[in-house]
């Protein structure tokens, strides 16, 4: 098959991931609002009880930690389909973004439409996996509404051809710089959806008003600023180490290891506001909703990186192929 | 970080004016005062934040650094406003007072964090866990157990308190914790305990970071300083000596001095490049450039090497970069009388990436005037539908060289340096081109081809550069020319070292639970015997119940008991 052919179904396999995607979206969104009229089922904290202990049988049961969640809340039928509906256009999603990497010979993010198709791919693929961990479905309607609007800007604003890597990209470092970017982006932005779950329900939690009653079925504001914390940990690892393999690459491939070329000041900036964040939980002041700004401000920063600054600042990485 | 990184600091105090007696601070007070100020978390906090703001105009600016041209093009653009913004340091924002002022400001901030804490975390590696605290039940993570009087352990001997603390001593021994072992006599019975404690990695790491961070910016001053940059373009055929006057321009560091220079010399043989012609989305993008060049060390013994794009040569210290290429037509000029005035490869600017190419060819001795040539190079003319002629492909097709020619004063017999790119054609008349009074016309040169300049100064010739036995090769008419960048940085390798502490570091710091587990036997009254585990974690640990649990459940396993809850 020609290459034309295979990045032309490739395309035709994400606007299919992309209908998926919608109807996931409205399933998410339904289950928010079906939330509202659920009686909320108070958390059950594990009560420090007196246990035994003895030769004679019996099972070694052991009290578990107390659970995030509120507990006792069935999912419901809204979310499970929304849910498998995300991995079946996860699936597609991820299979289109393949065929395009194949119909390209090389790594399919090269250029802003192949960024946006893995950089999307990875957050979903992120949210999908951290359900293992823990149960976030109530960020569904957010993870699959951007990645929506990445795809959208992707497929009709930034697609370009496939077209061989200038010299400068022919490097490994294409591999791994980019992708692990792609990763911290992916964290950054969970992150920052579970910071503004955080600053709505501070705010819920303060004024005490009814209103917004599904904000009930999701964590209150202090577990959301901690799950918050440990997802951004992760990206800032990420994104530290993309700073790292930037420098290492451009050492190689332009003589210096840092110049302040645009790309490379916003991706400064992201790690001083996320480091900020950081210390922002251990500074009187600055915890709760002050840091969920701070998150979010980071995320902002992020995308600004990924779209004005390639668009329309004159640098050294002008890769976006338009 | 002048604290823990896990410490919350306690809420402001409260104002009140109730005319509290301040007491009268001495100048070393004051000082106490400001450096209080300067190391606090809030300070650090809000340094770091101005940090990530104050870098935002870099970003929008051109920089000197990065982009010189764009500055310039950014005065001729804005007249009035450009001189305002240079003055406020905008086209040298990372080098700016400002901007250096904030970073110096952080990292002295940081310093004075990282000196107490390192003696604070020096003191506690070497010692022991602290004493158990009374009641264990109000720590977080807590479970107690109770076992009946007359239990037997694993060996069938009755399980004392003081027994069973020593199997739970050797499970947390086991589990890497530091431990310590404490008796005393509590509310309901005496009690025995142990103390641990594991983790101290976590603040190592958290040390690392931030030293590693000092280590950075010490070694990018230092690199900074010692070593230089250094450009220079060179044609096929053409060799540069590693000595400062070869290069087209030198940066040296503060520091500099010309000994660092080591001898050698490094010859361009061959240049190539390959476009793509089969994809036509990307018709004529480039696909590899490849310089082929020999170098000859100190001793004169030759070496051959290639430098590509992604692959920067190693020699003498230095790294050799290709960062840029394009053509070097060869222009020959002679007087009316046919003697060689001026014959050279001359560099052209590629303007575009078809390769249109720009060049300036400057003849001051030799003829009856001095001649300024401003010349575009077409690697493959055609013409367009305006009627001018464009480049539609950036390798050599069909070669052509289109001259506008100037005689007069080239302004550079006052000894002035002057740009080899720039033609101040003010004190000059024009001889051929669009603005020609004769109504002549630029001139128009293939490969091998003469034109007569008007006015009857001489000629110029654009010479054929293909090899005798075939002078019908265009592709191999005009020569290409390098640019190659040499770099040296000492302290780059101390970089990466200290970048991955800095990795290192973070993962420890961020990973690594730290935490303090105890675990408590009392006897009480009856003769039944009480454990209690109890842990506390310093800073994040979603995992501490989890560990306290699996402490219990292990020491029982070693008592040979069961747990039932």
């Amino acid at each position: 098959m020609t290459t034309a052919t295979l990045a032309s179904y490739s395309l035709t396999v994400i606007y299919s991931a992309m209908g998926v995607y919608l109807f996931a979206f409205i399933a998410f969104t339904l289950d928010l609002a079906k939330r509202s009229s659920e009686i909320p089922v108070a958390a059950v904290v594990s009560e420090a009880r007196v246990g035994k202990m003895s030769r004679a049988g019996g099972t070694a049961t052991l009290e578990r930690a107390p659970v995030v969640v509120p507990v006792g809340r069935k999912s419901s039928r809204f979310e499970r389909v929304a849910f498998a509906l995300t991995i079946l256009g996860w699936v597609l999603h991820v299979f289109g973004t393949v065929l395009r990497g194949v119909a390209a010979g090389r790594v399919p993010w090269a250029n802003m439409f192949e960024f946006s198709l893995t950089a999307s791919a990875i957050i979903v693929g992120v949210f999908v996996v951290v359900q293992l961990w823990q149960n976030l479905m109530f960020l569904g309607a957010y993870i699959t509404g951007f990645s929506l609007i990445i795809l959208g800007f992707g497929t009709v604003g930034f697609y370009v051809n496939v077209v061989p890597l200038p010299p400068a990209l022919q490097s490994y470092w294409l591999v791994i710089h980019v992708f692990v970017a792609t990763l911290g982006t992916a964290f950054f932005a969970i992150g920052a959806g579970l910071s503004l779950v955080q600053l709505i329900q501070t705010r819920r939690e303060a004024n005490r008003f009814s209103g917004l009653k599904f904000l009930d079925t999701m964590p209150d504001a202090g577990s959301l600023e901690t799950l918050a914390y440990r997802v951004i940990v992760i990206g800032f690892i990420f994104w530290t180490f993309t700073l790292m393999a930037g420098a290492i690459w451009a050492e190689h491939a332009w003589g210096r290891y840092w110049g302040w070329d645009t790309k490379e000041v916003w991706t400064f900036i992201i790690w001083t506001l996320f480091a900020g964040y950081l210390h922002a939980r251990a500074t009187r002041g600055w915890r709760g909703s002050r840091s969920a700004y701070l998150a979010i401000v980071g995320f902002g920063a992020v995308m600004f990186n990924f779209t004005i600054v390639n668009l329309f600042f004159k640098g050294l990485h002008t890769y976006s192929g338009l | 970080m002048s604290r823990p990184s896990d410490h919350i600091e306690s809420p402001a105090p409260s104002k009140k004016d109730d005319g509290v007696a301040q007491p009268k601070l001495t100048v070393v007070g004051y000082l106490r005062f400001f450096w209080r100020q300067l190391t606090s978390m809030r300070t650090a906090m809000f340094l770091l934040l101005l940090l990530a703001i104050a870098a935002v105009p870099g970003s929008l600016f051109p920089q000197r650094s990065s982009d010189p041209n764009g500055v310039t093009l950014y005065f001729t653009n804005n007249p009035s406003t450009a001189p305002v913004l240079d003055k406020l340091q905008l086209f040298d924002v990372y080098t700016s007072a400002w901007f250096s002022a904030i970073y110096l400001l952080l990292f002295i901030s940081l310093i004075g964090c990282v000196i107490p804490r390192t003696i604070y975390h020096a003191r506690a590696l070497m010692s022991a866990p602290p004493k158990t605290p009374a009641r264990l039940e109000r720590l977080g993570a807590f479970s107690a157990f109770e076992i009946e009087a007359g239990e037997t352990d694993a060996a069938g001997v009755p399980l004392t308190a003081a027994a069973a603390v020593e199997t739970g001593r050797a499970v947390l021994r086991k589990g890497g914790y530091r431990v310590k072992l404490f008796d005393g006599r509590g509310p309901s019975g005496s009690e025995f305990s142990v103390s641990a404690e594991r983790g101290y990695l976590r603040e190592t790491g958290n040390l690392v970071f931030h030293i590693a961070l000092i280590g950075i910016l010490i070694s990018v001053g230092i690199g900074g300083g010692v070593g230089y940059t250094g450009q220079k373009v060179l044609v096929v055929g053409q060799a540069f000596a590693n000595v400062r006057l070869t290069f087209d321009s030198f940066t040296p560091g503060r520091f500099f001095s010309d000994s660092e220079l080591q001898p050698y010399r490094l010859v361009l043989n061959k240049f190539t490049t390959k476009y793509e012609q089969t994809n036509l989305n990307a018709y004529g993008q480039p696909i590899d450039y490849k310089a082929n060049v020999t170098t000859y060390d100190a001793a004169g013994k030759p070496t051959k090497a290639v430098i590509k794009v992604n692959d920067p040569l190693n020699i003498g210290g230095n790294e050799i970069y290709l960062l840029g290429n394009g053509y070097a037509p060869s222009i020959t000029v002679r007087n009316p009388a046919g003697k060689i005035v001026y014959s050279e490869p001359v560099p052209f600017l590629p303007q575009n990436a078809n390769l249109l190419s720009l060049g300036i060819v400057k003849v001051p001795d030799g003829l009856s005037s001095q001649l300024g040539m401003r010349a575009f190079f077409y690697p493959t003319a055609a013409v367009n539908a305006a009627g001018d002629l464009a480049s539609t492909y950036p390798d050599l097709r069909n070669p052509m060289l289109s001259l506008v020619v100037y005689k007069g004063d080239l302004g550079i017999n006052a000894g002035v340096p002057k740009s080899v790119y720039a033609l101040d054609t003010d004190k000059m008349t024009e001889l051929a081109g669009p603005g020609a009074a004769s109504g002549k016309m630029a001139l128009r040169l293939k490969p091998g081809e003469t034109a007569q300049i008007p006015g009857g100064l001489g000629s110029i010739t654009f010479d054929n550069k293909a090899p005798a036995s075939d002078k019908t090769d265009v592709a191999k008419s005009v020569s290409r020319f390098a640019s190659l960048d040499v770099h040296r940085d000492p302290a780059k390798g101390w970089v990466l070292f200290f970048a991955l502490c800095v990795l290192g570091g973070l993962l420890t710091s961020l990973f690594i639970p730290r935490r303090r587990i105890w675990i408590k036997a009392v006897e009480l009254a009856d003769g039944r015997l009480r454990l209690e585990y109890a842990g506390l974690a310093r800073g994040e640990d979603p995992a501490l119940d989890a560990a306290v649990t699996a402490i219990a459940r292990r020491h029982s396993q070693q008592l040979g008991l069961r747990l039932m809850s």
